[in-house]
């Protein structure tokens, strides 16, 4: 338990000393701030419906860009063996890295909450969707998270490494709007793999327990491969 | 402490460690000696459980391997080679989070801390990054990195390599401190510093272990013969070699070459089962040349090297 705590902090830690964590943030507002605030004083409803459905695409190559060192970098430099012949075990080590991950998207979206603050100022903001909106926000950050560490984990190459995260976490999002694609018989298995459909019924407000546990298999699902990746170089 | 039995690894179809088998006392140095790429750092790497097996049984303490990887971590502090640690951290945050993972309490560890410092003397370098240090500190971070935990086994990857001659002589001083307490096991292609630190030497080539005893025994097995260096200084080359003709046991008589002006330096091969240096001694005594130099060659590990390491 201590060693997971000690990766945490020290990822973390790594995020903040250098200059990604504030490019990464300052990206991520500048483009939700634009896409959100271009439309919402000509549409003129005071929620946030419009922000909380930027976020599956957004995220989609955001969090691969924060995740893409977490493995690659260590088997560059080689401080992968350093690691790995400290006594912790693999999954102390894949678990610390993704709670590094999912603390850092959730400093990213604490960086938001300027939002509904300023728009419940403006008018009447129903705070229900709001709550739904970021617990749901954190569910696919950590899905897409444990998705950016597994790819992380294939290749010492952060561009590679970048590009795989995304098309994964891209295609996810991309699922539901693709399903014309498919044959009737599968349509509904599909459906069920895409993110944005999960992703938009717990931003509505409506905690479904498949929407999470959609989300947590995904977790598990990406965290095992990276496992797998792990036993597999040695 | 430590049993190897009939340790392989593959790479693919590769073999880069072939059936090995050797254990190490608690307290030994024992130096893995071998030219590159000859399965090395694949051992080490086996034996602090960064790479599996492929076959074969790794026993350290009561642990093995396979079953308790944990444990075995535990008891070592392994610096891999060329010390790749994390170069975005500060010196002091690195062994600060190296005390932290092994389980250090707050105290404990500030206080371990402060001894390895002082230790590997990096005492200026606290709050530098890491990756702006140079080989020899990062080195000496490495070794700082090993010692965390006061392991009772110590695993040194080529841990001088890439160094200045100081800084060799330094590193070399603080694992025979260590030595004394713990046992040590680094591997190097550098006879001269194998033969400084080390107590035993293994010897490996090509995946297989060539030879392994004492780095004495190993000596003396690698001179069967021995060189007497004598100069002289007012002496004629056809006399000497006349005169010392009479001695009994030197097999060949050679000139070297020498820097000063009329000195004649000698190099004396001869048999190493009987010492002859007071004949000699005495036989030159009869004589008017003023004698310069005397000595005896310490032996070198080299020839058994070359002997084991290379295809006939």
């Amino acid at each position: 338990m201590i060693q997971i705590v000690t990766i945490a902090r020290k990822e973390l830690k790594d995020y903040f000393i250098s200059p990604i964590a504030y490019i990464v943030i300052a990206i991520f507002l500048l483009l939700v701030g634009w896409f959100f605030f271009a439309t919402f004083f000509l549409v003129g409803q005071t929620n946030m419906r419009n922000f909380f459905s930027l976020l599956p695409a957004i995220f989609s190559f955001v969090i691969p860009a924060v995740t893409m060192r977490l493995f690659s970098e260590e088997l560059n430099i080689g401080s992968y063996e350093i690691l790995l012949t400290l006594p912790v075990t693999f999954n102390d080590i894949i678990i610390g890295k993704f709670l590094a991950g999912f603390l850092f998207i959730g400093a990213v979206l604490l960086s938001t909450l300027s939002y509904p603050l300023i728009i419940a100022g403006l008018g009447d903001l129903a705070w229900g969707p709001v709550i739904g909106g970021y617990l749901g926000a954190m569910l696919l950050g950590g899905a897409f998270t444990a998705v950016g560490i597994f790819a992380s984990s294939l290749t010492r190459n952060q561009i590679i490494a970048f590009i795989v995260g995304t098309m994964i976490c891209f295609g996810l999002t991309l699922l539901n709007n693709m399903l014309f694609l498919f044959p009737g018989v599968l349509l509904k298995t599909v459906a069920y793999f895409g993110a944005t459909t999960h992703f938009e019924n717990i931003a509505k407000g409506i905690i479904d327990s498949r929407d999470i546990l959609y989300f947590v298999s995904i977790m598990v699902v990406g965290l095992f491969g990276a496992n797998l990746a792990m036993q597999e170089k040695n | 402490m430590i049993h190897v039995e009939n340790l392989s690894k593959y790479y693919g179809d590769f073999c880069a460690v072939d059936q090995i088998s050797f254990d190490i006392e608690k307290g030994e140095i024992v130096g893995l000696l071998g030219p590159n790429g000859a399965g090395k750092t694949t051992t080490l790497r086996m034996l602090t459980g960064y790479f599996k097996p492929t076959s074969g049984l790794i026993h350290i303490k009561d642990y093995s391997i396979e079953d308790s990887a944990l444990q075995i971590k535990r008891l070592i502090g392994y610096l891999p080679e060329s010390a790749p640690l994390y170069h975005n951290m500060l010196v002091y945050d690195y062994l600060q989070f190296i005390a932290d993972i092994r389980g250090l309490d707050k105290e404990k560890s500030r206080g371990r801390i402060m001894e390895l410092v002082d230790l590997c003397s990096l005492n200026q370098i606290m709050h530098r990054s890491i990756g702006e240090l140079s080989k020899g500190l990062n080195q000496r971070v490495g070794l700082a990195h090993a010692m965390m935990d006061d392991p009772e086994i110590l695993v040194l990857d080529e841990p001088t390599s890439g160094l200045d001659p100081n800084q060799i002589v330094e590193i070399r001083d603080i694992i025979k401190e260590i030595g004394k307490e713990k046992t040590v096991i680094l591997s190097t292609h550098i006879l001269s510093e194998a033969e400084a630190t080390c107590d035993r030497l293994v010897i490996i080539n090509k995946g297989k272990i060539v030879a392994d005893d004492t780095t004495r025994a190993l000596k003396q097995r690698a001179n069967e013969e021995y060189t007497l260096h004598v100069s002289f200084k007012g002496a004629p080359l056809t006399e000497v070699e006349d005169a010392l003709s009479q001695v009994n046991g030197i097999k060949r008589i050679k000139q070297a070459e020498t820097d000063e002006k009329q000195m004649l330096h000698l190099k004396l091969t001869c048999f190493s089962d009987h010492d002859i240096r007071g004949e000699v001694y005495s036989t030159i005594r009869k004589t008017e040349w003023e004698l310069m130099e005397f000595y005896r060659e310490t032996e070198s590990l080299e020839n058994i090297f070359r002997e084991l390491t290379t295809e006939v």
